[in-house]
């Protein structure tokens, strides 16, 4: 069976939810072959093996975390080298998409990017996308070369598929490129103990109707009661009311949740595009014209102030 | 000696128009009005922010695209760009994010630079990985993202704020930079700059200038192919209620029916 080599996010070791998604996905069209760079490498090869990797390359370098995307396109390239895949799936993180386009390129190959969806297909696998603020589903395919493919969170079930796993040092050799952009400072981002963005089953949002930093508590309180992320429209972002890596939609994170609230948030078009195919949307909003009603399955028109913390309320009553 | 920046725009659908996709299954860009990326326009405005500050800087602003094209550029001439560079020609219809690269790399070597600058992604396509590639094919520094930049003494520094941290970068010229919509508000064209663009060069340049062969781009070159694009269903009509009191609750009762609580 033909080989899909897989680009694996992970922090120290723990791999990233999106990662075991592209698994599924990869297992759909060949046997996965993950490939692992940085430190903790190894310390992913249970978790990957777990969820279907026959093959897990490792590799750790200080250039990994020295210099910007390029050392990782090299690593890639090596495991492209030494696997030839039928194709090459990576997450769609911004990073991601990065090191797989300067892949797609190198190996002469098209690309495509945020797949939803991915199924095998006589001419190759097929890709769902979503186009036009997610107004459009397109399917797509890679005519030329191997197909690169960067696939969004939330596409796939997690899915237990156990395999061999194997562990392989793979041998990389920096090019001249490598060390061209140097990382001179790194400042990790502080953990709010919630669910990632991207990665979280429900999120709760906030926009301008918030009216203010003091108040994003209380959207925190819904999101806590639920076990959900916190997001926010890019206007109480640039009020600085909360913080861009939270930011939904087209310059923020593009989310896919079960369940999508928006508080205060008008819906527009650039926002929609962040958040448009989440399962369930449910809007509160005093403005019964505003755009987000027409995406909903439940919206209340009314005062977020007032709806939102008997909302918490209740859910908290009914969980008991 | 001068610096000499390019920057890469690019002419797309108005998002807030009814934005649709033609029976080739390219973007429709004849039903809706089209404008400069608003994306580009951040790139257009740092290019402004680092001419300042160098002693002498060449800002030359460059599209890809069909003849309406041209508004993007008198638009980012209107912000204050020098010069432009059109890039035309009928082979480029449905030309993929490969094909684009490779035209705009060729046109940035012709022109000449030290530093290319483009936005975070197009508002069309939203690939976001353009900027990834042309660094790639031209072999400078790729100093993407950045929502804070500097120049001086041909270092290019600047913050990127990643998903797990933000990081502070530092490339040697001649490199590229993409910058994302956190680095600023882009300024508005003034109506001096308005009528001092209607003066400046605007070249044309077709493939054969660029020694670029009509199946490298197009349709026919592109290294994808979309078998289908389909309208997504309307979103059914959901409830709606008015909050007299109780709104909270019914929202409430609403999600524990559909298993969230
Ligand atoms: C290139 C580009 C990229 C963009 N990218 C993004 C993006 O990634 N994400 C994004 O979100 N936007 C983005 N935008 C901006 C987008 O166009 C909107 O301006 C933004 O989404 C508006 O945010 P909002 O809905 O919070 O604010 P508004 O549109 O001002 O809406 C606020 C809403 O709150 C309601 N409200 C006010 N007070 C209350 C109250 N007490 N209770 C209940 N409701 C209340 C109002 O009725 C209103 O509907 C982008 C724009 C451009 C041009
Ligand atoms: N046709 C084009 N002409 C000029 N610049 C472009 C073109 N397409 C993309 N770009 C540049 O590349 C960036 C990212 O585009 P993309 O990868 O298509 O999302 C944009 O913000 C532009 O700066």
């Amino acid at each position: 069976m033909a080989e899909v080599l897989v680009y694996v996010d992970h922090v120290d070791g723990a791999v990233r939810k999106p990662t075991l998604e592209l698994l599924t996905l990869a297992r759909r069209i060949g046997e996965p072959v993950a490939l692992a760079l940085g430190a903790g490498a190894e310390a992913t090869a249970a978790v990957l093996a777990e969820h279907g990797a026959v093959k897990v390359l490792t590799a750790d370098a200080p250039e990994f975390s020295d210099y910007l995307v390029v050392p990782k396109v090299d690593a890639l390239q090596a495991a492209y080298d030494a696997v030839s895949p039928a194709a090459v799936l990576v997450p769609s993180s911004a990073e991601g998409k990065e090191i797989a386009a300067r892949l797609a390129v190198r190996i002469g190959s098209g690309i495509i990017t945020d797949a939803i969806d991915l199924e095998a297909g006589d001419e190759g696998p097929v890709a769902t996308q979503a186009a036009f603020a997610a107004s459009f589903t397109t399917k797509s395919r890679v005519s030329k070369g191997t197909p690169v493919i960067t696939v969004k969170p939330n596409s796939a079930p997690v899915e237990a598929a156990p395999a061999a796993g194997t562990v392989e040092a793979l041998a990389v050799t920096f090019g001249a490129l490598a060390t061209g952009t140097k990382v001179t400072s790194r400042t990790p981002r502080e953990s709010t103990g919630r669910p990632e963005l991207t990665e979280a089953a429900i999120v709760v949002s906030g926009g301008r109707g918030v009216n203010g930093a003091e108040n994003f508590h209380i959207i925190e309180a819904l999101a806590d009661s639920l076990g959900a992320a916190v997001g926010a429209s890019r206007a109480a972002v640039d009020a600085g009311w909360y913080p861009h890596s939270n930011q939904v939609g087209q310059t923020g994170k593009s989310v896919s949740p079960q369940l999508y609230i928006a508080s205060g948030i008008s819906g527009a078009i650039q926002h929609r595009a962040g958040m448009q195919t989440s399962k369930t949307i449910v809007a509160i909003n005093k403005d019964a014209e505003a755009p987000i009603f027409d995406l909903v399955d439940y919206g209340v028109v009314g005062d977020l102030f007032a709806v939102v913390p008997q909302l918490t309320d209740e859910i908290k009553a009914r969980k008991g | 000696m001068s610096l000499r920046i390019v920057v890469c725009v690019k002419y797309v659908p108005d998002a807030t128009g009814d934005r649709q996709f033609t029976e080739d299954l390219t973007v429709n860009r004849d039903d809706v009005d089209g404008l400069l990326s608003e994306l580009d326009e951040y790139a257009v405005e740092q290019a402004l922010q680092i001419a300042d500050e160098a002693d002498d800087a060449e800002i030359t602003v460059l599209t890809v695209g069909p003849e309406d094209a041209k508004d993007a550029l008198r638009k980012a001439l209107s912000m204050g760009a020098d010069k432009a560079i059109h890039v035309e020609d009928d082979d480029l219809h449905g030309t993929d994010v490969m094909g684009t690269s490779l035209v705009l790399a060729k046109a940035i070597e012709k022109a000449g630079y030290d530093l290319v600058i483009t936005g975070m992604a197009s508002t069309d396509g939203t690939m976001g990985v353009l900027p990834a590639i042309l660094a790639e094919r031209l072999g400078v520094p790729q100093v993407t993202l950045l929502s804070e930049v500097k120049v001086e003494d041909g270092v290019v520094t600047g913050r990127r704020d990643g998903d797990s941290a933000s990081e502070q970068l530092e490339a040697s010229l001649p490199a590229l930079v993409s910058v994302t919509d956190q680095s600023g508000e882009a300024r508005y064209p003034s109506f001096k700059g308005i009528m001092a663009a209607k003066k400046k060069p605007v070249q044309s340049w077709d493939l054969e200038e660029l020694e670029i062969e009509s199946d490298e781009v197009g349709l026919e070159g592109s290294w994808t192919a979309v078998d289908s694009a389909t309208q997504r269903p309307a979103r059914t009509a959901g409830t709606i209620v008015k909050d007299e009191g109780e709104g909270g609750k019914a929202l409430a009762g609403f999600l524990a029916e559909q298993k969230f609580i």
